[in-house]
């Protein structure tokens, strides 16, 4: 092989494979702070997901093997379970998960095919099915009596028992229900914040983990795994938005900070709007998908019927983007810029 | 008169090689808003069924005198009559059914399968023909719905024939079968997406279905030497 030697990372399972390995930062906070429930969730989902993956290649007549090791699957179970509350009954996880792999990804052609990034379309359909499983969050361990166990968790998870504590004792609603449950209440914002859940930018330990999310989207952007446009745009969009809101209505609409820091955002921004498939290609493409989507996830946090809208605001642009990449191509080079005669 | 080989060719039509809901995807707004449950489905697929019917015979009945260019017309009159009819039966009769269903009943008269009909079979054959063909269209078009509201509320509610009550009065609620005791709901499976993830899912496997068997035919002749 000739010099130089170009270190290639471009085949799927090596993206794949450093995707999941800037998602580490993130788990390991969230066992630190939230409690091992986690590992439970994530090891139930990458079953789940490789089970279903088997199954449907198998249907639609393609090798088992180079496909189940692409580690594709298990991102998508990964994102998933990063997004479902740490305690979640084994049923839920295992619904979204058969959902996100069978329908939303091979039922729409497999790897590569799928036009709503699956983990999402997992997420959406939980929330709009169980609403109430899916609001039941692990509180910080810093908040809570009694920290669960490992085992403790997974008995949580698979038998829905609680063993020392109550479900209130242990769960508890997230930063951002907890403003909105606020708001409707009409208590102002800076009374909301006074609650216990709420630290300096985000949540207590919510914000650590979008910091963790954070640290891992910058690995990727630095290894040129995926590139600046979605992420800063997403970030943006979302900071604009909430910002013009607030400093028109501090105490009517959250800070820009705390919707920024908010773990959906981030994980959102860095792993989820980036995704080669379902997202823009076009770097301006990617710039108005990611305002966009930060847009309306501020839209949806603010005025729409769930606490959080990353999800929705994704899939949502996820619909838009054979428009958004038909009208941004790139001008080849060489080819007269709009309404100027090409220079001789 | 019709021959029995007409009559079953008629309702082989009208059940599967052009089912209304699954092969020429027609009236797919009733199909998809109605289709929660047992009983709005069968509810308005019957009542589809019989204005087809009643339209198909009527229009064939007049084909003779009205004029080509005016035909759309007159026939959306006719139907709309008669729409009107059941409209006011099932007010008179099921009330509590007619304010669920709602909308959706006068919405038959626009509904592209009663016109489709009218115009491409009743407009150019004999009125018993034309009745009959608009039967088993509708008959066509009520099977996909029941089948639909049935996997819908089976994986929505854990039930089937719930809201029998509407049609049959409050003693009627023993039969609503609680098919799954305990089961949570699965609440997508009754809100929109679920009608459409379940007609896409009815869709895939009837294609499945086809294609194996031309497959079996195409495997049953011999191939020429």
């Amino acid at each position: 092989m000739p010099a130089p030697f170009i270190l290639d990372r471009s085949s799927v399972t090596q993206v794949m494979a450093w995707v999941l390995a800037a998602l580490l930062p993130g788990i390991a906070v969230s066992v630190w702070l939230f409690g091992p429930g986690i590992l439970v969730t994530l090891s139930l989902a990458i079953v789940t997901a490789l089970a279903a993956e088997a199954a449907m290649l198998k249907a639609r007549g393609y090798p088992a093997t180079p496909f189940l090791t692409d580690l594709s699957a298990i991102v998508t179970a990964w994102l998933l379970a990063l997004s479902l509350p740490t305690l979640a009954p084994w049923w839920l996880i295992v619904t979204g998960t058969l959902f996100a792999i069978v329908v939303a990804k091979h039922l729409y052609g497999g790897l590569g095919q799928n036009i709503f990034n699956p983990a999402m379309v997992g997420y959406a359909v939980l929330i709009v099915s169980f609403p109430v499983q899916m609001t039941q969050w692990a509180g910080p361990l810093s908040l809570t009596e009694t920290p669960l166990t490992l085992a403790q968790s997974a008995s949580v998870i698979f038998g829905g028992e609680f063993p020392k504590a109550t479900l209130d004792a242990v769960t508890m609603a997230t930063p951002l229900d907890a403003l909105r449950t606020g708001l409707l209440q009409q208590y102002t914002v800076d009374e909301i914040i006074t609650q216990p859940i709420f630290g300096h930018y985000g949540g207590v330990g919510f914000e650590w983990l979008a910091a963790a999310f954070l640290l891992g989207g910058l690995l990727l952007w630095a290894l040129r795994i995926i590139s600046w446009h979605v992420p800063l745009a997403f970030l943006a969009g979302i900071w604009l938005t909430a910002g013009f809101l607030h400093f028109f209505d501090p105490g009517r609409f959250g800070a820009p900070w705390f919707h920024l820091f908010a773990p959906s955002v981030m994980l959102g921004a860095f792993f989820i709007a980036t995704d080669p498939v379902s997202g823009a290609t076009t770097p301006r493409g990617k710039l108005i998908f990611g305002l966009g989507a930060g847009f309306l996830t501020i839209v949806i946090r603010t005025w729409g019927g769930y606490p959080d809208g990353v999800a929705f605001a994704i899939l949502l642009l996820n619909l838009c983007v054979p428009l958004i990449d038909q009208y941004t191509q790139p001008r080849v080079y060489g080819e007269a810029r709009k309404g100027k005669e090409p220079q001789a | 008169m019709m021959t029995m080989n007409e009559f079953r060719s008629l309702f082989h039509n009208g059940l599967i090689k052009q089912n209304t809901g699954l092969v020429q995807l027609l009236g797919l707004c009733p199909l998809l808003a109605i289709s929660n449950n047992v009983i709005n489905a069968l509810s308005l697929g019957l009542a589809t069924m019989l204005v087809m019917a009643a339209s198909s015979g009527a229009v064939s009945s007049v084909r003779h005198f009205v004029p080509h260019e005016i035909r759309i017309p007159v026939f959306v009159l006719i139907i709309a009559a008669l729409v009107t009819v059941i409209d006011l039966l099932m007010n008179a009769f099921v009330h509590p059914l007619y304010l669920v269903l709602g909308i959706f009943i006068p919405l038959i008269t626009t509904n592209c399968i009663v016109l489709a009909r009218a115009d491409a079979f009743a407009a150019k054959n004999h009125p018993l023909h034309s009745a009959v063909d608009a039967i088993a269209m509708g008959l066509g078009l009520t099977l996909v719905l029941v089948v639909l509201g049935a996997i819908r509320e089976l994986a929505g509610q854990g039930t089937l024939l719930s809201g029998i009550d509407l049609v049959f009065g409050e003693e009627a609620k023993q039969f609503v079968l609680h098919v799954l005791p305990g089961y949570k709901g699965f609440l997508l499976a009754i809100l929109p997406p679920g009608a459409f993830i379940a007609l896409g899912l009815l869709i895939a496997a009837n294609n499945w279905n086809k294609a194996r068997i031309e497959q079996h035919a195409r495997a049953a002749v011999p191939v020429p030497a």
